[in-house]
């Protein structure tokens, strides 16, 4: 196992402000090529644990390591580079409104500076893979919700991020759609990547038979490695 | 490093052309901007040139005594012309004054027949005295008015025209200070406006600025695109309102010339045409572009 592209939550304790406690001393591990799901209430801290994994928060207290970095000192400068390992989904999609479908997943490759060839060559692999190789030109306000999602998943699996970062990717979808998304994050799991699904769907959480981590109010409550939504205590 | 250049140039042409509506608006603000600061450049000129006249009309004169020897006279002209203050001291003898007199009141008859009747030239042979300065004036009629000369000197106009000539000295002073004030208002509120433009422009790529972050663009790559949008929109501004501009200035300039006759605006604009075109150029790009740079930078924070 290589510890290097683990990710450690060590004492990580989150406060917003002196009212709100989002995480109190949460640890875990995650290794390679896990799927963890991530369960619990509409502010029981799941969020907060997607953004720190991103840097989009620093932890009040704790460290937090993935790969060679210890995230919760990484200074503003070298954000760009280290989201680069990460893909992230999230229920409303965060696609770029006034760029194409082909623009938004070849996006994700300009910031890494990688040559034309590669992106026109990559980026319709890609869209084939999610079945939306024939909405190339579409703009996103012409796709539907389950599209731009797929759009979405496209973009962050296009670098072959270490670990996806999913926060309610099903959120905003039909039953129809959410299994088609799941069916795409656990084929991204089977081609190596870490999967964090932060999810309140029951459904899915007990089709899928993978390890689940359940908080409640900012506490670790379970962490079993073939979990079920569980909620209370 | 070129790849990304060139991605950042063409991603500012490409959302350039996409928001079309929101470019055209902003273009058009920026262009209203230039527009009053073209404005401004040109009443500066025109008020320079107009205030230059109503000083120019400011003068004293001194009259000599009918029995003042011309000797004298020359030589009191000589040393107020070697008085730094003096710009011009004319000489006008009893003579002159006289012909000038008749030519101006050539159409009046009466004048004429009784300055016949008189017999003799009624008229003083005088110095018309010009100053750098309308505020110097005080101080040549001082220094005219030295014991030793008062053997010669009739009077100086200065003491009959020194409530006018004061308050004209105020009002050339409150227009230039005003003018200088009302630049600075006018450019004040048009760089205001443009930037708050802008930054409403900007303020609807927020989330997109927030997305680019976490997908992992850095922080130039994201803001690169929005100065180069920043720096169309200055030159388009200001190619428009330069070609708007130059029409309107030669349609007003017989007006203007109307007025102020020491002014041609058409050939003011014509010997400036590049440097006003240039200023026009550089200022809606400066404007532009930082803004650009400001408004993005509050959104870069994630």
């Amino acid at each position: 196992m290589n510890a290097s592209n683990m990710i450690t939550f060590q004492n990580i304790t989150k406060t917003y402000n002196k009212h709100s406690t989002a995480l109190e001393n949460v640890s875990f591990k995650i290794n390679p090529k896990e799927f963890v799901s991530i369960v619990g209430r509409s502010g029981s801290g799941k969020s907060t644990i997607v953004k720190l994994i991103t840097a989009e928060e620093k932890p009040t207290n704790g460290r937090i390591i993935f790969d060679s970095y210890e995230v919760n000192k990484l200074r503003f400068s070298q954000l760009p580079k280290y989201r680069r390992l990460i893909g992230t989904i999230f229920q409303d999609f965060r696609l770029l409104n006034g760029k194409t479908v082909f623009e938004n997943i070849a996006f994700a490759l300009e910031v890494e500076g990688r040559p034309q060839k590669e992106i026109n060559e990559f980026v319709p692999q890609i869209l084939n893979l999610v079945g939306l190789d024939n909405k190339m030109q579409s703009f996103p306000y012409e796709l539907s919700g389950g599209e731009k999602q797929r759009v979405a998943i496209a973009r962050a699996m296009i670098n072959q991020p270490e670990v996806i970062v999913a926060d309610e990717p099903t959120g905003n979808l039909d039953p129809f759609n959410t299994w088609e998304i799941i069916k795409l994050l656990m084929k991204l799991n089977e081609m190596g990547s870490i999967i964090i699904l932060a999810t309140h769907n029951k459904e899915i959480i007990n089709t899928l038979g993978h390890r689940v981590i359940t908080l409640n109010n900012g506490k670790i409550i379970r962490d079993e490695e073939h979990g079920r939504f569980i909620l209370t205590n | 490093m070129f790849v990304a250049f060139s991605r950042i140039i063409k991603y500012g042409f490409q959302n350039f052309l996409r928001n079309g509506w929101l470019s055209t608006a902003t273009i058009a603000v920026i262009f209203l901007t230039l527009f009053v600061l073209q404005g401004l450049i040109i009443f500066n000129v025109v008020a320079k040139t107009a205030i230059a006249s109503v000083q120019n009309k400011i003068d004293i004169s001194v009259y000599f005594k009918s029995n003042a020897a011309e000797d004298a006279i020359l030589k009191l002209q000589k040393s107020l012309e070697g008085l730094s203050e003096v710009k011009k001291a004319e000489y006008i003898s009893r003579e002159k004054a006289l012909t000038e007199f008749q030519a101006r009141r050539k159409n009046d008859p009466i004048v004429i027949a009784a300055i016949q009747e008189l017999g003799e030239n009624p008229l003083l042979a005088s110095l018309n005295i010009k100053a750098y300065n309308p505020k110097e004036y005080a101080a040549i009629s001082a220094y005219l008015n030295n014991e030793s000369l008062s053997s010669i000197i009739e009077k100086v106009s200065y003491a009959q025209n020194q409530v006018v000539i004061e308050r004209l000295i105020n009002i050339v002073d409150a227009a230039k200070r005003g003018g200088i004030v009302l630049t600075f208002i006018i450019a004040i509120i048009a760089i205001l406006v443009t930037f708050n433009t802008i930054r409403l422009a900007i303020y609807s790529n927020k989330d997109a600025i927030g997305i680019m972050r976490l997908v992992g663009a850095s922080n130039n790559f994201i803001r690169g695109p929005y100065i180069i949008e920043g720096i169309l929109y200055g030159i388009l501004a200001g190619v428009l309102s330069f070609a708007i501009f130059a029409p309107l200035v030669a349609y007003i300039a017989p007006h203007v010339a109307s007025f102020i006759p020491e002014i041609n605006l058409q050939n003011y604009f014509a010997a400036n045409f590049l440097r006003l075109l240039s200023y026009q150029l550089i200022f809606g790009i400066a404007l532009s572009s930082i803004s650009s740079f400001v408004a993005v930078h509050r959104y870069l924070k994630v």
